[in-house]
């Protein structure tokens, strides 16, 4: 028999998570290489819908697994109702994105199955019979390949961009789903979550941006922030900003871009005066274009970046400003 | 409130680290400080007690050097420490480490334990959810805040893009910090007096017994990520540069 790769697809509120589309490539690049079965699950409490979603893309089965304990979400509910779902099933791989939803379950989850989660990948490799997971170590100073030494299921969580989501294959037809009945049994729920709110008025999820203009310490003052707001209206794309600008109350803690802030892969990275601290690098690598403005040349911004301009960011942005706006009128 | 803290000691963020001979950790011929979250963790404790009275207990698990940072916690206001001191602790995965904990306080009775949300070093974000699973506790990651109710607590779960969410759980529960939830204080001159009579206990590997096992993950090698990318150079005056980076936007990059 096939050894099968099980992908848990996430959904909040109702709605699938973009990164799991990322999570469902690895899987369907794994399943290629290794000749196993890709399946898909989702756990909710209605979630036919989302399930419907998956079973567009090319995979072999999707399992909506419905119970009322999976909503509102809990650790100690998703941990259960995976944990029965998983030890019928016995995949060989679990993969799921490394979310803050994931971060908070799976350990528990896995552990709960005595197994081990090799979490925030950043990819994999085959290695003649050995699978190998790449992850970062030291602040992303060092990456390792890190193998499991336990018996199957093997969980493993890959990181926000570690695999591009648009590349996800479609099937050649919508694959079954089946509806499973989980039951969480009562008294295993003891965390009574509220409702999830914003703090910030205008929070906005960046990483559902395509293109996001980054200022850095590079901008020296406040009143320069609206020369790289006016780049990013241009571009039709979001303004975002390392640790110390939103710390300085410059920009809003949400558009923190780094470890401590939002992780992002958007088409486009254009970072204005950032100097590139692995906090910050962290939270960006993902993007598949990174273009660098700053006037040290040895930043460290330029070792990942695509396109780099050694230079004044306050000569070059307005100038840039009025280039993509003639573009645009001319288009 | 009884309160456990989880500490870990880590090489500074802007430390240069080199690779050991066998490419499996670094050489460990650095400077070491605590994991950031985890000072967040034990302040948060040292405030809980300080409003609800009780004690503020930190355990490490580490060589000798890493009772350097449970000394640092003492001088702060922790009542007492735990030391599990081996250098075996180093390598040990998310698994084992709670394990060790889980073994080390068995005779204990916390309210609640704290941890940071993840490690500078290894980064696993793992050991405060298995260390509730392997006590049987229920758990919430990545809090903001901490308030004491009737019957258990309340916290402040950040999620992700400015998300929040309050969660009412009972006690004892593990709960994982995150950064910048409060502002550190500084040890003090007599705190760091009173820190030396203050008790430290030391727990050999040999004692914590079936709590470790064979790790399930292992590290084939660690290695200095290869720069995958190749960087372009724009020169020119700022409206050359302007005009081919559009140009870049526009046809190779496609988002214009």
């Amino acid at each position: 028999m096939s050894e099968t790769i099980l992908v848990v697809v996430e959904q909040r509120e109702g709605k699938l998570n973009r990164v799991s589309w990322e999570t469902l490539v690895a899987g369907q690049s794994l399943a290629a290489e290794m000749g196993w079965t890709l399946e898909a699950a989702v756990a909710g409490n209605g979630v036919s819908a989302i399930a419907g979603e998956v079973a567009a893309k090319k995979v072999s089965k999707i399992h909506a697994l419905e119970s009322p304990g999976f909503s509102p979400y809990t650790p100690e509910g998703f941990s259960a109702g995976l944990k029965q779902f998983i030890s019928a099933k016995q995949p060989r791989l679990v993969l799921m994105p490394h979310t803050y939803q994931v971060r908070d379950f799976v350990p528990k989850l896995a552990t709960a199955m005595g197994r081990t989660v090799i979490s925030d990948c950043i990819g994999y490799r085959k290695e003649g019979d050995k699978l190998l997971f790449t992850r970062q170590m030291f602040q992303g100073k060092f990456a390792a390949d890190v193998s499991f030494n336990c018996d199957p299921p093997w969980f493993v969580t890959f990181q926000n961009g570690a695999f591009r989501g648009d590349r996800v294959e479609a099937g050649a037809s919508a694959a079954p789903v089946e509806s499973v009945n989980v039951d969480i049994p009562q008294g295993t729920i003891r965390n009574k979550p509220q409702e999830v709110f914003k703090e910030a008025k205008q929070a906005v999820d960046l990483t559902q941006a395509e293109i996001i203009v980054s200022v850095g310490r590079g901008i020296k003052e406040q009143k320069h922030i609206e020369l790289a707001k006016q780049l990013a209206d241009a571009l039709g794309g979001e303004i975002a900003a390392s640790r110390p600008i939103c710390d300085s109350g410059w920009l809003p803690m949400d558009r923190q871009i780094g470890s401590s802030g939002q992780t992002v892969a958007p088409k486009l990275y254009l970072a204005l005066g950032i100097s590139g601290a692995i906090q910050h690098i962290v939270g960006m690598k993902g993007a598949r274009s990174v273009v660098a403005i700053n006037k040290d040349h040895e930043a460290p911004i330029f070792e990942i970046a695509d396109v780099a301009v050694v230079g004044n960011l306050f000569d070059v942005v307005p100038a840039l400003i009025e280039e993509v706006k003639k573009m645009k009128s001319s288009a | 409130m009884k309160i456990l803290v989880c500490m870990k000691q880590v090489p500074p963020k802007d430390a240069p680290l080199k690779l050991n001979e066998a490419g499996t950790w670094i050489r460990e011929d650095v400077s070491y400080e605590v994991n950031e979250p985890d000072a967040f963790a034990l302040e948060e404790a040292l405030r809980q007690k300080e409003k609800h009275s009780g004690e503020v207990v930190v355990i490490t698990a580490g060589p000798a050097r890493a009772q350097q940072v449970l000394r640092e916690a003492l001088a702060k206001g922790a009542d007492r420490a735990i030391h599990l001191e081996d250098a075996a602790f180093v390598g040990l995965d998310a698994f084992n480490t709670a394990g060790a904990f889980a073994a080390a306080i068995k005779d204990e009775q916390f309210d609640l334990i704290f941890t940071g949300l993840q490690s500078d070093d290894c980064g696993f974000a793992q050991t405060g959810v298995i260390l509730a699973e392997l006590l049987g506790w229920p758990h919430a990651t990545i809090i903001m805040q901490i308030e004491k109710t009737e019957g258990g607590i309340k916290v402040k779960r950040e999620l992700e893009s400015g998300y929040f969410q309050f969660v009412e759980m009972p006690l004892p529960a593990v709960l994982t910090i995150q950064s910048g939830i409060n502002k550190l204080r500084y040890a003090t001159l007599i705190g760091i007096k009173q820190a030396k009579n203050k008790p430290l206990r030391k727990v050999a590997l040999a004692e914590l017994g079936p709590a470790i096992t064979a790790n399930s993950q292992k590290i084939e090698r660690m290695y200095v990520p290869q720069k995958t990318k190749k960087t372009e150079y724009l020169e020119g005056s700022s409206a050359e540069i302007a005009k081919k980076l559009v140009e870049k936007l526009k046809d190779e990059i496609r988002v214009l």
